[in-house]
């Protein structure tokens, strides 16, 4: 029943915001139904091929879907994913982690400021 | 669409890609401004981004599942649930004004940005390839 719930509300967020939904699954499973934090993200990537599949279908039927920029965007997106994982390890540190999330927040704030 | 699109449009996704994979952040979080910004609408960019999502969080799962991390009967009743509450949401999606999704989605990048920064205070990323 906690899974239905999360499920509920991921979906919700995954559509209105076009996302996986991760970053509230992750932490929901974590805290709601005592998952490990690697089962956590593992089990949330599961979910999202589903979720963000129902998303494409309903949005789709309504015309939303611009399936040349989806693809323009996201093959070089699994191959840059693959890079970004397997550099990680070796790259990863606080000041790099902080200017990226300075990075998010700017764009965020030209969002807001529309 | 121009050539200079296209470059930019490959440009923008390897480098979406990259970022994702390296600070543990979803694809979508980064396709949406990307999408944006070569000119799509806001609902378009989100139900554009949820395609490019399909194939990322898919090779994700793959990999998590070598690695034994996977719980299957869980990420299927979430997924399957899920799907009650993405009607919702695009219907929300498309009912409401594009100025105030655009600014709900950068009121989201904001948050992210906080909790990034947050758990990079606390210790190195603790849960990497979240989506």
């Amino acid at each position: 029943m906690r899974l239905v719930l999360i499920g509920l509300v991921a979906g919700v967020f995954s559509s209105l915001f076009g996302v996986g939904g991760g970053i509230v699954i992750v932490p929901l499973l974590i805290l709601v139904a005592a998952f490990g934090t690697k089962e956590a993200t593992a089990t949330s990537l599961g979910a999202i091929v589903i979720t963000a599949l129902a998303g494409v279908t309903l949005y789709a039927v309504r015309g939303k879907v611009d399936v040349a920029y989806a693809l323009l965007v996201g093959i070089p997106a699994v191959v840059g994913a693959l890079i970004g994982t397997s550099a990680q390890q070796r790259v990863s540190g606080q000041a790099l982690t902080l200017a990226f999330a300075g990075l998010l927040a700017a764009i965020g704030v030209w969002l807001i400021a529309g | 669409m121009s050539t200079w699109t296209i470059v930019l449009a490959v440009c923008l996704g390897l480098s979406a890609g990259v970022l994702s994979g390296l600070f543990g952040v979803g694809g979508g979080i980064l396709f949406v401004p990307t999408l944006v910004a070569l000119g799509l609408g806001q609902v378009e960019a989100a139900a554009t981004s949820l395609l490019a999502v399909v194939p990322t969080a898919a090779v994700g799962t793959w990999r998590q599942a070598r690695y034994g991390n996977l719980r299957v009967r869980p990420a299927l009743v979430l997924g399957i649930a899920s799907i009650v509450g993405v009607e919702a949401g695009v219907q929300l999606a498309t009912s409401l004004p594009e100025h105030v999704l655009r600014r709900l989605f950068g009121v989201l990048l904001v948050a992210v940005a906080a909790q990034l920064a947050w758990r990079a205070s606390r210790s190195r990323a603790s849960y990497p390839e979240a989506r």
